[in-house]
């Protein structure tokens, strides 16, 4: 059995959006190394639960648990889902934490995503953003041709499928200084234009989803790329000069 | 107009014309009239995402809740390997008859003939539509569509996008859902979480629901309810099902009137990452389509399991002699892909003799190696290339790359969890509750045995029958919410039409009735004067259940679970304790959705407590053939177990039904993999 570790936590607790938040602290002890982020926030919910009568459990959004449903959020000392690469936060494991004593955590910082309480916030902009555009418009009662009468060359598909994988978590947004939307947005565009399927409307899609998405209050890039590097899917900023482009030939 | 509750209403005629003629007799809903009909729609998944674009295509006003905070969360985001479609693309003999039989067979004989055929007939549309949405699915060089393999069968019919099928998938129907959202003909409301289903006049005619932000109890009325709210495999607590997964909406709709179907069918996962430790939340599935290209094996002799347990030992340091390759051994002819609860016993049945190779608290795991494969595309792909003498730093190099194209995000997600590299060590694995077959009883027209309940997708019983083979999950929730329901509702809803078309007001005193109802339970789990957190109760639960009622159940066992479970639940109710109050409160959440799967345990313990037999994923000790395969009696136990809710009685007082399965033009015949 692997020594059991103990940290100091500085978590971000606010009731609601109107009311100010601040740190607490909060010690949490027996954390089994093998044991996720998110599983060492249940046991110290369960140590508050059992400890005091008077305080609640942290609030703290997760379903899958397995880095794909892009639920689970948290700036970790200072950076979206911690300072791991190519992670989410549910992915994240506590043995990469064996020599740090004190842990941060914030919920993502940004304006269009409002709090909601402590640690959760409010993303459905980016909903917003897929329903002003982010869709091939084709009747789904199955009327179409067979799928193979559309080859797609096997780099395109492959292409399509890297830009695809974005699991809308929004850690672009929160490590973006603008707190830019780009590099999600670009990635649904990319998806569309490499598809022969998607081409049709590629002028009024990108018009939309750009125009939806500066309404929505998120910045511009300024090309620092901490998007690209803090996505825990790994899509690539190429995919926001792809829309750029996209969308200045949109007005040709 | 009386609906006939308890009639499956299969049509007549043969197979592969049911369908076909089915959809010419029923009723439909002229475009103009569309508008004003309601349907609520429970779950955002592939099948209530699905049901909610087409139907709102067609004109019909939708309401669709999901407790997550946005519908691209839904669990099928999850699922890895792929969609099966009887395309033959391979030209390796595959039909709609050939998935069919594939499924029939995989069921073990336990699902409904004319279901399954159905599906089988609509699977290749489902590819066509999902292309023209722009899934990008894996291609081939030619830029047709690629196939792969998945365990029950002998042809290659799945297709794929990477390891991430499931979330493309998911993402097309969101996006097709996200436009009509636009539209405004669908209202979305997520964080979300229905809490009973009011009925009225015997019809479903609305929910209560409630706002887990602030804990507002809303009523919301319509003509029809869609519940497609996936399964209940969280029962068990550790499954590879997401956090929120849960059995309230299907539990409600039992409670209600609708009959349960086959709960007992449980589907576990032979390749999930074992277990660690008692601090865990949940288990990972590694996708089946690895079992393509992976060989699974124990050490022959047990010394060398506990060297490799002790960590005095690696896989490599075992010769190619000393492994077992046991479903090599077992099942030539099918090997590595056999169906899921076939090789989920088989690794039981190792670890039971000490030949495991994990050093957890219960010794269980077994290797799923990839070297074969990296000898193998290694060597091919050196000569596709041209390099002569080519040494074996090469071939290993050429041939771990082709792994990471193909499974890339699985190796990643392993490594991430388990601290080891696949690439260099093999994975190893254990069977894990994945996948519910049982669910509410649906008609062939989908529709619960509460008129205008309909259910969809994993929540219902119909197509799997005792065991799901791989890839067959998405092909199912998409049949049924893109082009099942839109037909079949219509026939429903044709009747509101004209002096009918009366919208039930939410003042109704049953809306009144149910949320008092809701609303008191509430109050009580909050008031409490207890001292245990919901966690600790859903732990027990699924510690029960997995012992008494996973992979394999005897008779003492399952009585064993039954008291186990009525003593836990007035635990729970005796001693919860809720911090906080009403409104954005995990904790209640968690506690609601648990006092319905302490119900739901008890009746999935007297389902296989009543089967004795042996069948898919359903395994009695006492029935078995010599080799110690599942052993089925065809005889007695040929039909769908169906419990009605006693009302006002407690579970163990439900009341049993069946229904008959008739098989006229599949021969039952054992089921071997040999």
């Amino acid at each position: 059995m692997k020594k059991l570790l103990s940290f100091v936590l500085k978590i971000w607790r606010q009731k609601n959006n109107k009311e100010k938040g601040k740190f607490y602290t909060y010690k949490v002890y027996d954390v089994s190394p093998n044991s996720s982020f998110l599983e060492m926030l249940d046991l110290l919910n369960n140590q508050i639960i059992n400890n005091s009568k008077k305080e609640t459990p942290i609030a703290f959004d997760h379903d899958c648990r397995e880095g794909i449903c892009g639920m689970c959020s948290l700036y970790i000392n200072g950076r979206a889902h911690g300072k791991e690469n190519l992670t989410t936060t549910c992915q994240l494991y506590m043995r990469r934490f064996y020599n740090i004593n004190t842990i941060y955590i914030e919920p993502w910082r940004a304006k269009p995503f409002p709090i909601i309480k402590d640690l959760i916030v409010d993303r459905s902009s980016f909903d917003r953003i897929i329903m002003s555009g982010g869709f091939i418009s084709v009747n789904t009662l199955g009327k179409t041709i067979d799928g193979n009468m559309i080859p797609i060359s096997k780099e395109n598909a492959d292409k399509a499928f890297d830009s695809a994988v974005c699991i809308g978590c929004g850690a672009c947004v929160a490590a973006c200084k603008n707190r830019s939307a780009m590099l999600f947005v670009a990635a649904k565009i990319s998806q569309f234009i490499l598809l022969p399927q998607g081409k049709i409307e590629r002028k009024q899609r990108v018009l939309n989803m750009v125009k939806k998405m500066d309404e929505e209050g998120f910045g511009n890039c300024t090309n620092t790329k901490s998007c690209e590097i803090e996505c825990p899917k790994g899509i690539s900023t190429e995919n926001i000069s792809l829309m750029n482009k996209e969308y200045i030939q949109s007005f040709i | 107009m009386i609906y006939n509750n308890f009639i499956s209403k299969i049509p007549n005629g043969s197979l592969n014309d049911q369908w076909k003629n089915h959809k010419s007799t029923l009723k439909l809903v002229s475009p103009n009239n569309r508008s004003k009909l309601d349907i609520i729609i429970i779950g955002s998944g592939l099948s209530g995402g699905s049901a909610a674009a087409t139907l709102a295509e067609l004109g019909y006003k939708i309401k669709i809740f999901c407790y997550q905070d946005s519908p691209r969360r839904a669990h099928s985001v999850a699922a890895q390997g792929g969609i099966n479609a009887s395309k033959n693309y391979q030209g390796d003999n595959d039909s709609v008859d050939q998935l069919f039989y594939d499924t029939i067979k995989g069921g073990d004989y336990r699902s409904r003939e004319s279901n399954v055929y159905r599906l089988s007939e609509i699977s290749s549309n489902i590819i066509d539509q999902c292309v023209a949405q722009g899934v990008p699915f894996a291609r081939d060089y030619s830029g047709y569509l690629e196939n792969r393999s998945f365990g029950g069968t002998k042809v290659s019919r799945t297709f794929y996008a990477k390891g991430q099928t499931g979330q493309q998938l998911l993402l097309a129907c969101y996006s097709a859902m996200s436009r009509q959202i636009g539209k405004g003909r669908i209202k979305m409301y997520t964080r979300h979480e229905m809490l009973d289903i009011v009925i009225i006049d015997g019809k479903a005619r609305g929910i209560i629901a409630r706002n887990l932000i602030n804990g507002e109890i809303e009523r919301h009325s319509s003509h029809a309810v869609i519940i497609a709210s996936g399964g209940y495999g969280n029962v068990f607590f550790l499954s590879t099902n997401a956090m929120g997964s849960n059995s309230t909406a299907i539990w409600k709709v039992h409670k209600r009137g609708g009959y349960f179907a086959n709960p007992c069918y449980t589907q576990i996962h032979p390749t999930c990452i074992p277990i660690h430790g008692n601090y865990q939340s949940k288990l990972t599935l590694m996708s089946e389509s690895l079992r393509n290209d992976g060989r699974i094996w124990v050490p022959k002799k047990i010394e060398d399991a506990l060297l490799i347990r002790n960590g005095n030992k690696i896989p490599k340091d075992i010769q190619e002699i000393e492994r077992d390759y046991y479903l090599e051994r077992r099942y030539p002819s099918f090997g590595n892909l056999v169906p899921r609860d076939v090789a989920s016993r088989a690794a039981k049945e190792r670890c039971d003799k000490g030949f495991g190779v994990v050093n957890n608290e219960t010794k269980e795991g077994v290797f799923l190696d990839f070297t074969t494969y990296i000898k193998q595309y290694g060597k091919e792909k050196t000569n596709e290339l041209g390099i002569h003498n080519s040494n074996e730093k090469t071939i290993q190099k050429l041939g771990k790359k082709g792994l990471k194209d193909k499974y890339g995000n699985l190796f990643h997600m392993y490594e991430k969890i388990t601290n080891e590299n696949p690439y260099e060590t093999p994975m190893k694995i254990y069977p894990a509750v994945h996948y519910t077959m049982g669910g509410i009883w649906v008609d062939y027209n989908l529709m619960s045995t509460i008129p205008g309940c309909y259910v969809i997708g994993e929540a219902n019983f119909s197509d799997h029958g005792a065991n799901r083979l791989g890839a067959s999950a998405l092909m199912q929730g998409l049949a049924d919410g893109y082009f099942i329901i839109p037909y079949t509702i219509a026939d429903y809803l044709s009747e509101y039409i004209g002096k009918n078309n009366k919208k039930i007001s939410i003042k109704h005193e049953n809306f009144e009735n149910s949320e008092k109802k809701v609303k008191n339970k509430i109050k009580k789990l909050l008031l409490n004067n207890g001292n245990i957190s919901p966690d600790f109760f859903h732990k027990k639960l699924g510690n029960i259940m997995w012992k008494y009622v996973g992979m394999s159940r005897n008779e003492n066992g399952l009585l064993k679970a039954i008291k186990d479970i009525q003593k836990l639940r007035n635990n729970f109710w005796k001693n919860i304790y809720i911090p906080g109050i009403d409104g954005f409160n995990s904790e209640l959440e968690k506690a609601i959705r648990i006092a319905d799967f302490l119900e739901l345990g008890e009746l999935i313990s007297m389902d296989a407590l009543k089967r004795k037999e042996s069948c898919g994923s359903h395994f009695r000790e006492e029935y078995k053939t010599k080799e110690g395969e599942a052993l089925r009696d065809d005889i007695n136990y040929k039909y769908v177990s169906v419990w009605e809710y006693n009302k006002g009685k407690p579970i163990s007082e439900e009341i049993f039904h069946k229904e008959s399965l008739i098989f006229n033009f599949s021969k039952l015949q054992f089921r071997s993999y040999k």
